[in-house]
């Protein structure tokens, strides 16, 4: 059997739920949050790079490549922000992080 | 065969993986699975023909990306057991919207299709260069501008978590280079004349 356009979208599917429901399980730990998003970009990722190949088109792979750089944005500035948070009030539990609550 | 039969290791190591990435108790094992995740998806990049793609999410993701998660990681004092509670609480709400989400995806899968009018031209632009060198030609020329943008992009962040990680504490002595060398001689000497035997008087 050849593994086809199908097979990598399953694989992107599975990887994308996967990332929603680490967000939902682990509501209080903002590091696996932030690693959740991380595997959604990469579903992503995967979805761009499937089609890409399988119509023969580079721009997915191009946008792929951007994705990937904003990713890498994000975890630095996220955890950044985590670090700042964390020497300012000594936890990271989420439930904590209302200051600007009004 | 070999073929389908490394797609299947690699995409059920990446799936185990990443589903312990959310679900392994302690933080830093998280961040080891997703390492794993990361070497197996860039495999299956391989697998597709994306070499260029596949470099870079190992030399990106698993070089700098999960290694930055794991010193922060290990940097924070972490209570585990405190992040740990309502695990369980949100199991089912989690679960009921990953499945939801997941058969949405899978219905979106099996009722796509390619249009007749695109099917034409699939398979149009495969040449007989490299991966890498056709992803640079596309990069360098079309795509020129949204290639500084991305640098911008990583420019900004780069700045963005120095100036929030950067602490200057008070009370810290620090050798001042503009005051050293903005000295001139009558602050700092002071010629005295004395005679033999009688010391110095200030």
């Amino acid at each position: 059997m050849t593994i086809g356009l199908a097979h990598y979208l399953t694989v992107g599917a599975i990887l994308f739920t996967l990332g929603i429901f680490g967000i939902f399980l682990n509501r209080k730990n903002v590091i696996v949050i932030l690693m959740s998003v991380e595997l959604m970009l990469l579903a992503v990722n995967i979805n761009l790079v499937a089609f890409s190949t399988h119509l023969g088109d580079l721009v997915g792979q191009v946008f792929a490549m951007f994705v990937l750089t904003v990713a890498a944005a994000e975890a630095a500035i996220g955890l950044a922000i985590l670090v700042v948070y964390f020497r300012n009030r000594g936890t990271i539990a989420v439930e904590e992080i209302n200051l600007m609550k009004g | 065969m070999i073929h389908a039969l490394a797609f299947y290791v690699f995409a059920a190591v990446t799936v185990v993986s990443a589903f312990m990435v959310i679900s392994a108790r302690n933080p830093v094992h998280s961040v080891l699975y997703l390492i794993l995740a990361f070497f197996n998806s860039a495999a299956l990049f391989l697998l597709m023909g994306a070499e260029f793609i596949a470099m870079i999410l190992v030399i990106v993701y698993v070089g700098a990306v999960a290694v930055l998660f794991l010193f922060v990681v290990m940097m924070l004092d972490i209570n585990i057991a405190e992040l740990r509670q309502g695990f369980l609480k949100y199991l089912p709400i989690g679960a009921a919207v990953g499945i939801a989400l997941f058969a949405e995806i899978l219905l979106a899968l099996g009722a796509w299709s390619v249009s007749p009018v695109a099917a034409g031209s699939l398979r149009a632009k495969v040449s007989d260069v490299p991966n890498t060198e056709a992803l640079g030609r596309l990069i360098y020329t079309d795509y020129m501008f949204l290639f500084q943008a991305a640098g911008m992009v990583l420019l900004i962040a780069m700045i963005g978590a120095i100036v929030l990680t950067l602490r200057t504490r008070p009370g810290v002595r620090r050798q001042k280079i503009a005051a050293q060398i903005g000295r001139r001689r009558e602050e700092a000497v002071v010629l005295v004349k004395t005679r033999v035997g009688e010391g110095v008087s200030s």
